[in-house]
């Protein structure tokens, strides 16, 4: 067999069949819309507008202030009501543009047209997806324009498109692949219009043979895409692991994929470039899925950013008994949240509403040296001897062991079965390297 | 704002596996070779073994009492070792004498270096070495069906011939659980089947004292499978020699390991004074651990060919 993999990895419970049949239902939101000005890595945007200023959907309202950094589109029409700090999903406050939703949903001008990418200069594309705000929607949420303008532009061989969907329980990649390919395989049409000299894989873990029939027959007419067939395993949608199972090459921490010649993109990343530059539209809106065993109708959601939370767990029928955690995102790498008053911004794949927190119910016991943390990790280091380091809080021992090649996957913690909090850590070591670093700068 | 909703940093999700599972399914893999030793040795092989399970838990229990530590004896750790200590001893043991290693081995070994996962040698071995100096005689007074005899590779080293086919069933004197290679072959399978442990250290140690016994042996075929069905080989090499705390976790450095220890095995045996040798190169390695692993760290991801 010999399909594409990586080394290292585990197998969580999956999760997918609670939303993975549920058509994606738009969701039309009824109160207020908070757009945050940092939704992306990078520069926080500057609003352009004040207080009581009226907007429309499609708008561009706050704008990217530097070249790392992202514009942010109004998702709908209505009133400027403040423009003040809100709690976002990662818990810090981020300053906010609230509007007030007058539920009529006026679009600027022009939105919606039909343009040929045909006729659009290379230069063109790229300023039509800076200027839709568009960033990596996988969760890192990556300025895409600034991943679409390498160095080399020739020295780029492959398109990566991330159907991997790795994290448990996530269904947004899959029902789009399902639903829309034809817009998948549109939005890597343009990008391949950019790198002369690349090929396009859309890489898709075999969890989802649908999938992957549905888009092999797509691309059969396409002499410059295909189809790869990933093993399912986490986490294969990791951007090295990702890489390294479709071209056998090598990304480490100092790297960029640029420097691989490979540019990487999530699959609704190449829906809302299609859309930017093949139908006019910004990046409004995105794909959530609603899940886990507290929610009473787990289903995929086409969610305006902007929308608060709690209006998607009502949408899906609301809590059928009290979660004791909900998670922004995956199992794996989202962020728990305390509340539910966030809004959904553009790097939020999942609302997760799980009646068990596994992590409070599981007691930390000392480590055995067991070495399943060593076989897990897919950057194949030494989680147990960081560990050490971590708790000595010993930068220098901890950048020695590669501390910094960590991606911070979780896999370690996942199957430690002294449930140390490994990957915790090391997230906490990881940010002290960097502040070492910069102060040494 | 109602009840606050549980906050921590991701992961969120955990693995069914703990240490305790663990614990159990090395509990589980030696009931063949247990049921063998009790069924071939009699109710004594079962009293020792009843009575240095309870010897190591009981001292767990009271020592960590006495120093106001956590109590941990329900990780089943204490039972691993209790069982492990209780197999490597005769069946016509005077109970104490395991007792007092049971003692030894939690006590000394496991608690005193700050208990599960800090000791650096295996404690049931550590205490099993302890008690064949301590009681050398008693310790090696192997009896079968009313027969006091000689284990077969004390035979062959004095040249005598062995019946590999009852090695293989157990039909020897011996220790209670290493006797038996076809019963402790499938409690090893059990354990790799539950993914416990890896073939890594097994395979490099068996094969190297396979290789060792060949070249040293004179070829002799027969002479080589003796080797590796005699002398608690296989016990060692599947449930000692494994054991989490005193191996190495490092891939290449298991691989190291095993080879370190076939090496030993086949010097104590084969050019010492002893006829076995498994226990004492099982912590004699342990001791070099940190050095195994400190040569044999493996390369980042993406950083081959790249210095640090």
């Amino acid at each position: 067999m010999g399909l594409a993999t990586f080394k290292g990895g585990v197998h969580p419970y999956e999760g997918k069949e609670l939303s993975e049949n549920k058509p994606v239902q738009i969701l039309m939101p009824k109160g207020e819309m908070v757009y945050p000005m940092s939704q992306h890595i990078g520069a926080p945007a500057t609003p352009l507008v004040k207080k009581g200023d009226k907007v429309l959907a499609g708008q561009k309202i706050g704008e990217a202030s530097g070249f790392i950094s992202a514009n942010v589109i109004c998702s709908v029409s209505g009133t400027v009501k403040a423009i003040e700090p809100r709690r976002v999903a990662n818990g810090t406050m981020a300053n906010s543009i609230i509007v007030e939703n007058d539920g009529e949903y006026t679009t600027v001008e022009g939105l919606g047209a039909d343009r040929d990418p045909a006729t659009l200069s290379k230069e063109e594309i790229r300023a039509i997806v800076k200027e839709a705000g568009i960033v990596g929607l996988g969760g890192a949420g990556f300025p895409t324009h600034v991943k679409l303008t390498p160095k080399d532009e020739n020295a780029i061989d492959y398109i990566l498109v991330n159907g991997a969907e790795c994290e448990p329980y996530l269904t947004s990649d899959y029902r789009m692949m399902m639903e829309e390919p034809e817009k998948i395989v549109g939005g890597l049409k343009v990008i391949l219009q950019l790198f002369d000299k690349a090929k396009g894989v859309i890489g898709i873990e075999n969890n989802k043979p649908e999938a992957i029939k549905k888009l092999k027959e797509m691309v059969k007419d396409e002499p410059r895409i295909e189809v790869c067939e990933l093993l399912t395993k986490y986490p294969q949608g990791g951007e090295r692991s990702l890489i390294n199972a479709i071209t056998g090459r090598k990304v480490n921490s100092s790297m960029l994929p640029a420097d691989a010649g490979c540019i990487v993109d999530n699959i609704d990343t190449v829906i809302a470039i299609y859309m930017a530059v093949c139908k006019t539209t910004p990046l409004m809106r995105r794909i959530v899925t609603v899940t886990g065993d507290a929610i009473v109708d787990p289903r995929n959601f086409n969610v305006k950013i902007g929308t608060n939370m709690q209006e998607l767990i009502d949408a899906a029928g609301g809590f059928k008994s009290e979660p004791e955690k909900v998670i922004a995102g995956g199992p794996m790498m989202g962020m728990a949240m305390f509340d539910l008053n966030i809004p959904i911004t553009k790097t939020n794949s999942a609302l997760l509403c799980l009646t068990k927190d596994e992590v409070a119910a599981n007691e930390e016991t000392p480590c055995i040296r067991c070495g399943k943390c060593v076989s897990a990790c897919p950057s194949h280091i030494v989680p147990v001897m960081m560990m050490k380091a971590a708790l000595k809080r010993d930068c220098e021992e901890f950048e020695k062991l590669n501390g910094m090649e960590c991606m911070e996957c979780g896999s370690c913690t996942y199957v430690c079965p002294a449930k140390r909090p490994l990957t915790q850590a090391f997230k906490d070591m990881r940010k002290l390297v960097m502040a070492n670093r910069r102060k040494k700068a | 704002m109602g009840k606050l909703l549980n906050v921590s940093s991701s992961p969120h999700v955990r693995s069914k596996e703990t240490t305790q599972s663990i614990m159990l399914d090395v509990c589980i893999a030696m009931l063949p070779a247990t049921a063998f030793g009790v069924v071939q040795f009699g109710i004594n092989a079962l009293l020792v073994l009843i009575a240095t399970v309870v010897a190591c838990v009981l001292s767990e229990y009271v020592f960590e009492k006495v120093t106001k530590k956590p109590i941990t004896i329900c990780d089943l750790s204490a039972v691993v070792t209790g069982m492990i200590l209780a197999l490597n001893c005769p069946a016509s043991i005077p109970l104490w004498i395991p007792m007092l290693g049971g003692v030894f081995a939690i006590v000394v070994v496991k608690q005193l270096y700050g208990g599960l996962g800090q000791n650096f040698m295996n404690p049931a071995l550590a205490a099993r070495c302890f008690l064949l100096i301590s009681f050398a005689g008693k310790m090696s007074n192997f009896t079968l069906d009313g027969w006091t005899g000689a284990t077969p590779l004390a035979v062959l080293k004095n040249g005598g011939e062995v019946d590999l086919a009852a090695m293989f069933i157990g039909k020897i004197p011996g220790t209670i659980g290493e006797v038996s290679v076809i019963a402790l072959l499938i409690g090893a399978a059990y354990l790799v089947f539950k993914k416990v442990i890896t073939l890594r250290i097994p395979v490099t140690y068996i094969a190297t004292v396979a290789v060792f016994t060949l070249i040293f042996g004179g070829f002799d075929i027969n002479y080589t499978l003796a080797h590796i069905c005699g002398g608690g080989l296989i016990f060692g090499a599947f449930f000692m020699a494994t054991d989490y705390v005193t191996s190495p976790i490092t891939p290449k450095g298991q691989i190291v390991f095993g080879i370190l220890l076939g090496v030993l095995t086949g010097l104590f045996r084969m050019f010492g004074g002893s006829a076995e040798g498994v226990s004492y190169a099982i912590i004699i390695s342990n001791l070099l651990v940190p050095l195994i692993e400190r040569f044999t760290l493996p390369v980042a991801f993406g950083k081959e060919g790249k210095k640090s």
